[in-house]
This record gives structure tokens, C-alpha cells and sequence, in this order.
């Protein structure tokens, strides 16, 4: 089943965005995170003079990709299996977990240690490991915080970023069962060292999500901050990597221009301080057994539908979360799926075959800050009335549709427009008062709930126009 | 210059004082203003809420209306910014290439009120008077399509009498969004309420804008706060002359 975390299950975004918006806490956590990543991306951003150009290679290199998937995907599979390694490939969400628990299983295991792997959340693995009898533990500082709390990812570079440091030490200091512990960053880090430490020395399955497959040479590349991912990819004897089919690209070469782009949109650093990238398995040195499990799961229907197909470009930098002021406002469990923000409000309908999801695309004032900020230069903003516009055509709501039908009406013929025009002004007259309108039935209530509109004037431009130049 | 006005659907409805105030401004300036009767809308909410089809024929009818009109003059950025992204695709898509030489022979035509003013018309000093202090929000298709975020700056600057005070945050979204506004009215109140914050750090008596729809936005929402700060069309602050009594006492 393709499945993109409990995406299929959530409430519509206005109505999860509406409980949102009351909690105070939330929303100035985002606030004050997102605008820390902006400011620390502006800088390092600003001062690439090809910055622009990099934007343009990386689009087209996997534009490039995109159109020669079934390629490249058989390339990798055949440098990755050449260099030892087993290259497994997953039709779905259940699949993949099915993969993942059979490799576990066939040794007798029943932990893993897990890294960076935003696709697992999307396959829902952890609960599939867990009924299965297998213990994950999270290994990245902020995905450890989520599993601790039992709670949702709401960035997708900073999964915990909703979360503040007071909540952090008292979620540490409850699920570690610690007596005491300081309110300090270094406090929370050696904290959550000491009780990743001892299952990175014990634990013998990693588990790891990837940034690039590398084609012509069949290897992998995780980049991290903690050095916990570094722990996770050499310290088990063996390794099970899960990454999505749109994550290939050509060769090795072609880290140059994603390894610029990649850390300064994501958390504002020039470089990330662990690049990993293996490949296939080395004799007594690192895993001595290595599987990648290639993932589609609603990807290649986002591949065939041509005008939004570059939503499979994206390296989930996050930047246009952080660049969203939709985002800013909500933060990520609005969005009801593992990927939020505006990259989110395109993906994940479209994984689902727009089946569920249907109101994130209206998720947007398209204000277009998105597109500006994003690496690749996905076009977010146009794929977002495209997706609307797939919406419209499978059915939208019938008052919408007979409104927007009538407005067509009036727009094609200006005196059809007079007409309405004159209707507007005759419609207002009970709600109208100083010239504003204050509260209004409908769908215009949710205007006026919050917001006056102005009063139609007693005389149109047309009209004035008519009277006073007498011609047109 | 013959300068052929779109008005827009919206400012056409609801604020015909820009309109007039367009009028004034380019009259002044010494040209020659046109109103074709016809026009009606440019088809944006239709096409931005997913309306294609009802959007494609809004366009058709733009394109006949305004077919051989020599300059034409838009005091609306969306607007602008939906025929000069948005038509060219819509007629690609139809697959029509007649429509796409007439889509391409008419671009270089289309012009947002400012950016007619300065890039066009080389003018930034309109002769205008207006004693108060502005502040000015810049629509995101403004500052993200036309990338016309100075034109209006310029003009304001040259205004006698208006001291202009900038906008902090001035790249962030008010909220608006057409249809967005209505269909997640809580979160686009919360854009809102930032945006105002903004406007009253600045301290200004009026918010400008080269848009009318940001401007019944942030209106709407100060306008409910009471807050004494009045949303003001760029083209009636260029429209206001000074008065002889005030020329008088000065």
C-alpha cells in the first residue's frame, strides 16, 4: 500500500492549522527557529556569486535524471551489487517495511539503530518494526527527541523544531529516567550521548536513509551535523539503506554542485560537518553486510504527470519551510504528513495520487517566496494551482464551482459585469455600514470574521468613466 | 502617449478612485487616456483557484479588447504579474501559436502603474503633494514576478511634502492570497497580524501599495483594530496635488 506516514488519516490543513495557531508555545518556537536557519542561509547564500547558476545546474542535472530514471536506477544497481552491496526494490510503503524486516529477521535481530531517514517515517517502518518484535532506536539528536515523545516530525530538516530547550530537558529527564540534569545545550547533548553511546556499541543492524545514490559508482551519501549518522553507517556489521528512486544522481561529480546547495539551504552552513558516503561492503572495515531497498511508492506517478514532475528534484533542504509564511505561522503537524511546508503541500497529495491530502494545495498564499528560496528551483507556487487544478477537475465543491462559474459569466461580457455589478451593490445593502462591511453570510463570513471588506461604491469605474467621458 | 487603462475587476467594483486617480496622474503627465468599455477581468482568481478553462477564456477576451492598444496600463501587480507568467503557458498549452504571437506581441505592452511611470515613461517626479507620513508593502508578485519593488520607492520619494518611512519585513506575504484568504481565513488572519505589527512599528499615517488586493486586506484588518492607519492606492498619493490654500500658507 503506498502510504506517506499517517498523511491518508489527517484532518484538512485549515482545520489542523486552526489548532495550531492557539498554541502560543508552538508558534513562537517556529518563529524564533526558522528565522534563525533564514538569517544564517541569507548570509552564507549571499555570498556565492554563482549561487544562481549552481540553482540552475542542479535543476537541470535532475531534470536530467528524471527523464533517464530507469537508467540510472539499473546503473546504481549494478556498481552497488559490483561493489558488494544488494540492491532490493520496493513497490510501496509495505514493501519496504516487508524488506527491511525479512533482512532483520533472516539474522536473528531484534534492534536497530536508525539515521536520517525522513523515508522511513513516510513507510510508517518503526511501527512495522515494532510489531514485527524489533526495537528502532532514533539516532539523530531531534529525531531521538520525536521518538521519546511519542510525537510527529514538524520540519524536515529540524524534525523537533517545534520543541524549545525547557521541553527538551524535561522529556530527557522523564524518558531517560535522570535524577538530575542541567537546563544547559551541552547538559541536554551529553545527556542524549550517554544513552546513544551504549546502543551504538551494542547494537549490530544500522539503519540509514540517504541524501544522493551515486549512479556510475553505485554508493551512498548521508550528510549530518552530530556525527551520529557516522556511527550509525560504520559501527553495526550490517547496514540496510532506504532511499527514495528520485534520489539518484548520475556521478560522483555531481555532489559538487549539490554539496554547495544542499548545507546552506538546510541549516546555513557551508559545509556539513559529516559527509558520508560508502559504497558497497570493505573486508574488516565498516559493515560487512550492505542492502539498499530503492523506493517508488507514488513516485513514479508523480514522474508521469509532466508539469509537476520536478517535485521529485527536491533534497529536502527545508529552506522553503523556513521560507513560508504560511509554515512560519503553522509550523509542520498542519500539514499532517512527514513532509510540511510548501515542498510538503505538493508531495504528498501527489505521492497518494491525490486520493487524500487534496487541501494542502490551497495551503499557500503563493506568495512565491518558496520558489525563491529553493536550490533546485522547483516551481512550487505553479505546481500548486496545477495540483489545484487537478482538484477543480476531479470535483470541487459545488457552491465554489457555481460561484466560480457565475464570475466567468460576468467576466466575459462587460455589460454582464455592469449587471453583476449593480446585483453586488443591491446585495450589500443590509450588511452595509460607514461604507464597510463588517459581517457577511457565506464563504465572505470568513473574511469578515476577522477583517471589514469595503462597501461597493454607489458608482463603478465603468459608470464614472460613462458619465463623465461619455464614450469608451 | 495613447495609454490604454485596465482597470481590473475588483478596482473596477470597488475602487474607482484609483481608477480616477490613474487618470489624473497620466493626464497630467501629458497623455492621452483610453478606457475600453469591454475589458473585464484578467483571469487570475479563476486561474490561481484552479479555474483553467473559465481563466483561458477571461484571457481571450483580454486579448481581443485589448488587441491594438498602444501602451497599456495596469494599477494592479497580480494582474500584471498573471498575464505576463501565466499567458504565455495558457496559450502553449492550447496549442494554438496563433495565440501565442498575439499573447507575445502584446506583453511588451502591459505595464504596472509604477513601473509604466519609471521604466517606461522615465518619470519619478509626477508633480504630487501629500503631507503625511507613508509606508510602503510591496506585493510578493511585485517583488517576486515584476520585480518591482524601487519603481514605487522612487515615486514616493519625490512626493512634496510625504515623508516616507521603509516597511521592516517588507518581503513577507500579508496574508491575502486571493481565495487563500477565505479558504484558510486563520492563517491568513495570522500573515495579517504580523503584517500590521509591521505597519505600526512604522509609525505612518498611510500604508501604500501598488495593489488594491493586499490593500483590502491590511485595510480590513486595521480597519477592525481601529488603528487610525488608512490603506492607500500609489496612484492616489501621485493623484493628490496640492491645494491653492495650501500653497498659499506655505
Amino acid at each position: 500500500m503506498i502510504r506517506v506516514g499517517e498523511a491518508a488519516q489527517a484532518p484538512d490543513f485549515p482545520v489542523a492549522a486552526r489548532h495550531a495557531l492557539g498554541n502560543a508555545q508552538l508558534r513562537r518556537n517556529v518563529r524564533h527557529a526558522t528565522e534563525v536557519i533564514r538569517n544564517k542561509r541569507a548570509s552564507v547564500v549571499g555570498e556565492m556569486p554563482d549561487w544562481q547558476e549552481l540553482r540552475d545546474a542542479a535543476h537541470e542535472i535532475k531534470d536530467h535524471v528524471l527523464r533517464h530514471l530507469d537508467v540510472y536506477l539499473e546503473q546504481f544497481e549494478d556498481n552497488c551489487a559490483r561493489a558488494g552491496g544488494h540492491v532490493h526494490w520496493a513497490r510501496d510503503a509495505d514493501e519496504a517495511n516487508r524488506i527491511v524486516i525479512d533482512i532483520i529477521q533472516g539474522h536473528r535481530e531484534r534492534e536497530v539503530i536508525k539515521v536520517k531517514t525522513m523515508t522511513s517515517d513516510e513507510t510508517r517502518l518503526n511501527a512495522a518494526l515494532e510489531s514485527a518484535g524489533i526495537v528502532p532506536y532514533e539516532t539523530d539528536l531531534a529525531d531521538l527527541i520525536i521518538q521519546l515523545g511519542h510525537d510527529r516530525p514538524s520540519h524536515i530538516v529540524v524534525p523537533a523544531l517545534h520543541k524549545n530547550r525547557a521541553e527538551i530537558r524535561e522529556l530527557f529527564q522523564r524518558t531517560m529516567k535522570l535524577e538530575t540534569l542541567g537546563p544547559e545545550p551541552q547538559d541536554l547533548t551529553a545527556a542524549a550521548r550517554a544513552f546513544l553511546r551504549e546502543k551504538f556499541l551494542r547494537v549490530r543492524v544500522g539503519f540509514s536513509g540517504a541524501n544522493f545514490a551515486i549512479a556510475d559508482s553505485g554508493s551512498v551519501c548521508v550528510v549530518e551535523s552530530e556525527g551520529n549518522g557516522r556511527m550509525c553507517v560504520t559501527l553495526p556489521k550490517m547496514l540496510i539503506t532506504l532511499v527514495g528512486v528520485e534520489k539518484i544522481i548520475p556521478s560522483f561529480g555531481d555532489l559538487e554542485v549539490f554539496l554547495q546547495l544542499l548545507p546552506r539551504s538546510a541549516t546555513g552552513e557551508r559545509m556539513n560537518p559529516y559527509n558520508s558516503i560508502w559504497t558497497g561492503v570493505r573486508g574488516g572495515d565498516g559493515p560487512q553486510e550492505f542492502h539498499v531497498v530503492l523506493l517508488d511508492n507514488g513516485r513514479t506517478t508523480v514522474l508521469a504527470d509532466e508539469a509537476s514532475r520536478e517535485t521529485l528534484d527536491c533534497i529536502r533542504c527545508g529552506a522553503c519551510l523556513n521560507a513560508c509564511p504560511v509554515y512560519r505561522q503553522t509550523g509542520g503537524h498542519a500539514y499532517g504528513s512527514v513532509y510540511s511546508g510548501p515542498i510538503g503541500a505538493i508531495l504528498t497529495p501527489q505521492l497518494q495520487s491525490m486520493q487524500h491530502s487534496t487541501s494542502l494545495p490551497y495551503a499557500s498564499s503563493l506568495c512565491g517566496a518558496c520558489y525563491e528560496a529553493c536550490p533546485v528551483k522547483i516551481n512550487i507556487p505553479e505546481i500548486l494551482i496545477h495540483l489545484r487544478r487537478r482538484i477543480v477537475e476531479a470535483g470541487a465543491p459545488l457552491g465554489e464551482r457555481l460561484a466560480m462559474k457565475a464570475a466567468a459569466f460576468a467576466f466575459g461580457d462587460a455589460s454582464r459585469l455592469s449587471i453583476a455589478q449593480k446585483i453586488a451593490r443591491a446585495a450589500q445593502l443590509p450588511f452595509a455600514r460607514d461604507g464597510r462591511l463588517a459581517k457577511l453570510p457565506g464563504p465572505l463570513g470568513a473574511w469578515t470574521a476577522a477583517r471589514d471588506l469595503p462597501a461597493v461604491p454607489p458608482e463603478s469605474f465603468r459608470e464614472w468613466w460613462k458619465r463623465e467621458r461619455g464614450k469608451g | 502617449m495613447r495609454i490604454s487603462l485596465f482597470i481590473t475587476c475588483y478596482n473596477d467594483t470597488l475602487f474607482p478612485e484609483t481608477g480616477k486617480a490613474v487618470v489624473r496622474v497620466l493626464e497630467r503627465l501629458g497623455h492621452e487616456v483610453e478606457f475600453r468599455s469591454a475589458q473585464t477581468c484578467c483571469g487570475q482568481m479563476h486561474y490561481n483557484t484552479g479555474y483553467a478553462s473559465e481563466a483561458l477564456s477571461i484571457m481571450r477576451h483580454f486579448l481581443r479588447v485589448f488587441d491594438d492598444a498602444e501602451l497599456i496600463c495596469i494599477p494592479s501587480s497580480s494582474c500584471v504579474a498573471m498575464i505576463r507568467e501565466h499567458y504565455p503557458k495558457m496559450a502553449d498549452e492550447i496549442g494554438d501559436p496563433a495565440i501565442r504571437r498575439h499573447v507575445d506581441a502584446l506583453l511588451p505592452r502591459v505595464f504596472e502603474f509604477s513601473e509604466l511611470l519609471v521604466d517606461k515613461l522615465g518619470v519619478t517626479n509626477v508633480g504630487a503633494y501629500y503631507p503625511h507620513t507613508v509606508t510602503l508593502h510591496t506585493p510578493c508578485h511585485a517583488l517576486r514576478a515584476l520585480h518591482v519593488r524601487d519603481q514605487p520607492i522612487r515615486l514616493l520619494r519625490a512626493v512634496g511634502g510625504l515623508q516616507f518611512v521603509p516597511l521592516p519585513r517588507e518581503d513577507e506575504c500579508c496574508g491575502f492570497g486571493g481565495t487563500f484568504a477565505v479558504k484558510n481565513a486563520d492563517v491568513s488572519v495570522a500573515m495579517l497580524a504580523d503584517k500590521i505589527g509591521c505597519i505600526r512599528e512604522t509609525k505612518a499615517e498611510v500604508c501604500a501599495a501598488t495593489d488594491n488586493s493586499c490593500l483590502v486586506h491590511m485595510g480590513g484588518g486595521l480597519g477592525r483594530q481601529q488603528a487610525g492607519i488608512r490603506c492607500v492606492h500609489l496612484a492616489e498619493i501621485l493623484a493628490s496635488a496640492e491645494t491653492p490654500a495650501e500653497q498659499a500658507k506655505r
